[in-house]
């Protein structure tokens, strides 16, 4: 099942990317040939496997650790907000989302 | 030293021992390579160095040499793929969405390599965010050059250096670096070495700290060194590997190690699986002769030889390429031009500032991925693609501990051709489908290196790839390091470097 020009734009939005006419164009032709290998895919019988997050759980159980909810990290604002577009008084600033 | 010219034969090994032996210092060394690098900027290997930083580091190091008290690596001058994250210089990762980006901390891969006595020298090339295996994806001018534009082959400038660690792999061959940090999620520490004639060694996934490591695919990416030989990446190697439990919380708790400890062990009796699958009808002549003529080494060594099969080797693309772009797709929703990175100039609203800013910094391949992982992590096609995936990737997995019944590691080529021409790799799939020989390993977090075997077509060498089972870096080594005792292709130098 060949993606569509309309599957392009659905999947783009979701990605948030603008893709200009020819982009998307090229975008689908180059997909769908990406799909035509992932066929392969589908014909193997996978059922009673259980995927595979963690490439070492094949010989350990491996615990996905959380870390405590405490404050560790020391305050870093002004080295953590150097390199964003726009600044003001300590804030990121975005457009206006509320009206 | 006596004669500084020298100094950029010398090996990991060779030159800590001349800096602990105070024949040369920290500041010399760090100068010597700083000036190569920049005699050499037409390769295009280095993004970024800063002479200042470069330099304070290395007196650091020279006044601890002083003392007596010097960390095992004191001094040594080692470059960053630009995708690990450091405090003092520029981190890119190659894309100009993150051009000028600063961090305000070093990758623990960094810090490690630091605190082990290392002198950073600069920041490599590679491709955009790690997608690539070519390096001609990279989107940041490199050092003194106007354009973006890929590193070039040491052994032949008309041909790729390979990828994503191209920039990795150029320094070291080129000798602008005795080593140098690359990450592998599927093949970009092992392709990149064979295409340029290094050794590099990618561990088991979860034994390197991925943090501060900028992410392509969470589940896949691992760091490791790329150097001239065996012994030069099992030195580093013990640097960079051990628990990370409070950053990385896919970090293995699995004690850091002495790799250099059993490289001089007999591989007497070392029993290689050849897998049947790796030597078909993609492979070129060129690559499977000096393939089959490193093995036959291995036999004279005393190994033993035994075929195997990995069945599923050829689902190993599909299933990466739907597996790294989902989790791309996730691990790059982060630049969104609001708390770091690129902005679009011009935008209606905050939905048309995503866009624009993503459509602005992001290049060809780094799109092609998030449209795939976007599309595949959708509703109503997660299980038929994703999840599907995941299963296929454990039976993968499977597949080698079943090989690894009947032998010790597995050796093959590491990709099916000698390095490309730059501008040959048109077809994006035809790209993905030459990394056949490495995605298996990535897919099952095996450690696996490349090891120079010998050159084929254009002069271009040959990498023979080995893989372990988990934690099984040591016998890797051991075994590189021995094949590198008994042949010299790892000595071979690019004319001109």
């Amino acid at each position: 099942m060949a993606l569509t020009p309309q599957d392009i734009g659905r999947i783009a939005h979701l990605a948030r990317l603008e893709l200009a006419p020819q982009e998307s164009e090229r975008m689908l032709t180059q997909l769908n040939d990406f799909f035509s290998i992932v066929e392969a895919m589908q014909a193997v019988d996978t059922s009673g496997v259980t995927p595979l997050p963690h490439p070492a759980a094949v010989i350990q159980d491996v615990q996905l650790r959380l870390a405590a909810d405490v404050a560790s990290e020391p305050n870093q604002r002004e080295a953590n907000q150097r390199s964003a577009p726009a600044v003001e008084r300590g804030l990121f600033l975005v457009p206006r989302v509320i009206e | 030293m006596n004669n500084n010219t020298d100094l950029h034969d010398l090996g990991v090994a060779q030159l800590a021992a001349a800096l602990r032996a105070k024949q040369v210092s920290a500041v010399e060394a760090a100068q010597h390579f700083l000036a190569r690098a920049k005699a050499h900027q037409g390769l295009a290997a280095y993004l970024a160095i800063d002479e200042d930083v470069t330099l304070a580091q290395a007196r650091a190091q020279d006044a601890a040499l002083a003392t007596g008290q010097a960390a095992p690596l004191a001094g040594l001058p080692i470059a960053h793929k630009d995708v690990f994250v450091t405090r003092d210089f520029p981190t890119t990762a190659a894309s100009k969405m993150l051009a000028g980006y600063r961090s305000p901390f070093d990758a623990t891969v960094v810090a490690r390599l630091a605190q082990a006595g290392c002198v950073t020298l600069g920041k490599l090339s590679c491709d955009e965010f790690a997608m690539g295996a070519s390096n001609e994806k990279a989107a940041i001018a490199a050092l003194g050059l106007d354009a973006p534009q890929p590193a070039h082959n040491p052994w032949n400038p008309r041909h790729v250096p390979g990828g994503s660690s191209g920039g990795s792999a150029v320094a070291v061959a080129a000798r602008l670096a005795p080593a140098a940090t690359g990450t592998d999620t599927g093949g970009s520490i092992r392709q990149p070495a064979s295409f340029c004639g290094i050794t590099g060694i990618k561990p088991t996934y979860g034994r390197a700290s991925r943090y501060g490591m900028i992410a392509f695919a969470s589940s896949l990416d691992q760091a490791g060194p790329m150097a001239r030989s065996a012994e030069d990446c099992a030195l580093l190697l013990s640097q960079i590997c051990g628990p990370d439990p409070e950053r990385d919380a896919t970090s293995l708790d699995h004690p850091a190690e002495d790799f250099t400890r059993g490289l001089q062990g007999s591989i007497a009796g070392l029993r290689i699986g050849v897998p049947a699958e790796f030597f078909s009808d993609g492979l070129q002549d060129d690559v499977r002769t000096a393939v089959e003529a490193a093995l036959k080494e291995y036999e004279k060594l005393g190994a033993r030889l035994v075929p195997i099969s990995l069945p599923r080797t050829a689902l190993s693309v599909p299933v990466y390429y739907i597996l790294a772009p989902a989790e791309a797709s996730s691990n790059l929703s982060r630049f969104d031009g609001v708390r770091y990175g690129h902005r679009a100039e011009k935008y209606s609203d905050l939905l048309d500032m995503y866009k624009k800013t993503r459509a602005e910094g992001f290049g060809d391949e780094v799109k092609r991925r998030i449209m795939i992982g976007t599309y595949v992590l959708s509703e109503g096609y997660y299980d038929a693609y994703y999840l599907q995936a995941q299963k296929i990737r454990r039976m993968i997995a499977d597949d080698f501990q079943a090989a690894f019944q009947q032998c010790d590691l597995i050796a093959g080529p590491v990709a099916p051709s000698v390095a490309p021409q730059l501008g040959a790799q048109t077809d994006p799939v035809s790209s993905y489908l030459a990394d056949i020989y490495t995605l298996p390993a990535s897919l099952a977090g095996l450690p696996g290196m490349s090891v120079p075997a010998g050159f084929g077509g254009a002069g271009l060498p040959v990498g023979l790839q080995l893989i372990g089972n988990h934690f099984q870096e040591g016998r890797l080594l051991n075994a590189a390091h021995q094949l590198q005792l008994a042949t010299d292709h790892h000595l071979r130098r690019p004319e001109g470097f």
